[in-house]
């Protein structure tokens, strides 16, 4: 066990790689909570019985009846919501350090690929526990597929199983649950590790010769130590104090109101009250994943890789267009939900136009205004620009959640947080 | 060329032996693993595919007189209500609201029908009053067979908007 693990690290990394402020250990985080999962996974499958007239009642007997049930049950629901959030940072880590480009791209590649085998992790988890939260939060969810074009009816019922949640739902769910998503992970993750070391470890600035190497035992594996030791103890004490949601057994015949989609979908949620589905389900998230994927593509001069922000006018430029990306994004919402909504306003022109390319135009108007008169001023290099555009649409990604999850109440009104 | 001797070379052809083979296995292993990739797809999906077409299943609501006019009544294990127009027609419609999915549900006092998710609205017809819903509540056929009213409810009819045709009369 000991020499797996230290296989997985060189011999010996550049003392400078050990600085906190590098990478602030997310990468490793995000490794030691997939274990926790898979940990604690296993233990709740001792109890959990995937069929719509059990689950629930498993989940009861586990609560009430087994020692320490309600204690690992919490850890898992924390842990899987630490993980997103982590691997998210981690994600975020690596753009700001410019270190995706060359032979670390295929890395970022599949480091893409592994956040969004977390996210459906977390999404076919959700429905689990089969209680009302769970039952519409899921099916409000798997309804946005059906508006994609073409085969989204046929991809929804294939994936559902049927019309409308059911047993078959539940089977899909808990395979990819607990075997397909989380054997892809462990291999993803073992050939993401063996990648770093072949790119010549962390991303560092400069050239690495002028700092001496040190062994990674103890060095680095001490740190690494501590790290995981502080990070299970925020987590333990996260669960000590917050249980895990459990409402009443689903129901299909009475919806919650509101019903959210989870977390990490509200943004999407969010984006579907102000667009037309095929804009906000399809056409903006597409293109947001074809942007990701290309960055590593894009030719740049690498003089300034590893510097975090690529210099100090590029951290202005990632400053600026991030309060532009919040303003704009809260504008937009509020415009929409209080002052005019296009839908309403312009009943006779089909809704994909009113509701879809109608404020898409607007937006692009905000942001071309934004370039010409802001960035481009700036003589900007084209690895700044990129970053603008990133932060821009991470800005307004997180703008987004943070108001679906925390700002939308009965209804899906606007109303303060202790309202929701 | 290892071979030392000086005889006239052989003109070298485009493709080597050695490629050839090369290529062939490649393509075999693509066609392959397209093949398995296909097997298990058909595996997860074909036993699960509630796409063809349910048998008729009707279920009895009641006579045509219990029913007032411009009246609706629940059928929550059948899933629909059963809406009687002022006109008579009767028509039995959906608990899913065409926006994402969420039960309706029915205010008397309002005659309308409203979701609890995002607020569609709907009247008595199933005709969309509020977005953010954009199509007209989707609806099982009625019979009237004897002066009773009966649903197939293993018929769900999907519409943009409210017709004619979609009402039974007695
Ligand atoms: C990265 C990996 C994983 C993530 C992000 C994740 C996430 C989740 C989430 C969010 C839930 C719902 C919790 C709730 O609402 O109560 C859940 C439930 C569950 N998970 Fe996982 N999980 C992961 C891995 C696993 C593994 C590997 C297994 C088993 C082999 C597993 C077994 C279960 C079971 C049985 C439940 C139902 C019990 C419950 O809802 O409390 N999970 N998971
Ligand atoms: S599901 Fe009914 S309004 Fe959204």
């Amino acid at each position: 066990m000991r020499t797996i693990f230290l296989h997985l690290h060189p011999q010996k990394v550049n003392a400078s790689a050990l600085r906190i402020n590098r990478t602030f250990g997310l990468g490793g985080m995000a490794a030691l909570l997939i274990a926790v999962q898979l940990l604690t996974g296993i233990l709740l499958r001792f109890y959990y019985i995937q069929n719509p007239a059990s689950a629930y009642d498993s989940i009861l007997f586990l609560k009430n009846n087994v020692l320490f049930g309600q204690f690992v049950r919490n850890i898992h629901y924390w842990s899987g919501v630490f993980l997103l959030m982590i691997a998210f940072l981690h994600f975020l880590r690596v753009f700001f350090t410019g270190a995706f480009r060359g032979s670390r791209r295929v890395n970022w590649w599949f480091g893409l690929v592994l956040l969004l085998l977390i996210v459906f992790a977390n999404f076919t988890g959700y429905l689990l526990p089969w209680d009302q939260l769970a039952y519409w939060a899921i099916t409000v969810s798997t309804n946005i597929i059906g508006y994609l074009p073409l085969a989204g009816d046929a991809l929804r019922t294939a994936i559902i199983g049927g019309r409308e949640l059911n047993g078959s739902t539940l089977q899909n769910f808990f395979n990819f649950h607990t075997a397909v998503l989380p054997l892809l992970m462990v291999v993803l993750v073992i050939y993401h590790f063996w990648r770093v070391r072949k790119s010549g470890g962390i991303m560092l600035p400069g050239t690495p010769d002028n700092s001496e190497m040190v062994p990674v035992m103890p060095y680095l594996v001490f740190r690494e130590f501590i790290a995981a030791l502080v990070l299970l103890a925020v987590l333990f004490a996260t669960s000590a104090l917050f249980n895990a949601p459990l409402l009443e057994k689903a129901n299909p015949v009475y919806s919650m109101n509101p019903t959210k989609a989870p977390w990490y979908f509200a943004g999407v949620q969010e984006l579907l009250m102000h667009f037309h589905p095929f804009f906000a389900a399809f056409v903006i998230p597409l293109l947001v994943m074809l942007f990701l994927i290309c960055i590593p593509l894009i030719k740049i001069d690498d003089t300034q890789e590893g510097h975090w922000f690529i210099s100090e006018r590029g951290r202005q430029t990632a400053k600026s267009t991030a309060v532009f990306a919040i303003a704009v994004t809260l504008a937009g919402i509020f415009f929409n939900a209080w002052v005019m909504n296009f839908e309403i306003m312009l009943p006779g022109v089909p809704a994909w136009i009113s509701n879809g390319i109608f404020p898409a135009v607007i937006l692009l108007v905000l942001m071309a205004a934004f370039f010409y008169f802001h960035l481009n001023r700036k003589m900007l290099t084209k690895a700044e620009l990129v970053q603008a555009a990133f932060v821009f649409i991470m800005m307004a990604f997180i703008v987004l959640t943070v108001v679906g999850v925390f700002f939308r109440g009965k209804d899906m009104e606007l109303v303060w947080p202790w309202n929701v | 060329m290892k071979s030392p001797q000086q005889h006239p070379e052989p003109p070298t052809p485009v493709i080597t032996r050695r490629d050839f083979f090369g290529l062939a296995w490649k393509g075999l292993g693509i066609l392959a693993a397209v093949e398995v990739l296909g097997m298990i797809i058909s595996f997860i999906f074909s036993g699960k595919n509630k796409n063809s077409a349910p048998p008729k299943q009707l279920l009895e609501a009641g006579p045509v007189d219990s029913f007032a006019k411009n009246s609706v009544c629940a059928f929550m294990g059948g899933r629909f209500y059963l809406a009687r127009q002022q006109d008579g027609g009767f028509i039995a419609l959906s608990l899913r609201c065409t926006h994402l999915g969420c039960s309706i549900n029915w205010e008397e006092n309002k005659k309308r029908f409203i979701c609890p998710c995002h607020s569609s609205a709907f009247d008595i017809s199933g005709e969309v009053l509020n977005p953010p819903a954009s199509r007209a509540l989707d609806y099982y056929p009625v019979l009237i067979e004897k002066g009773v009213v009966k649903v197939d409810i293993g018929t769900l009819k999907e519409r943009k908007t409210t017709g004619k045709d979609q009402f039974t009369y007695a």
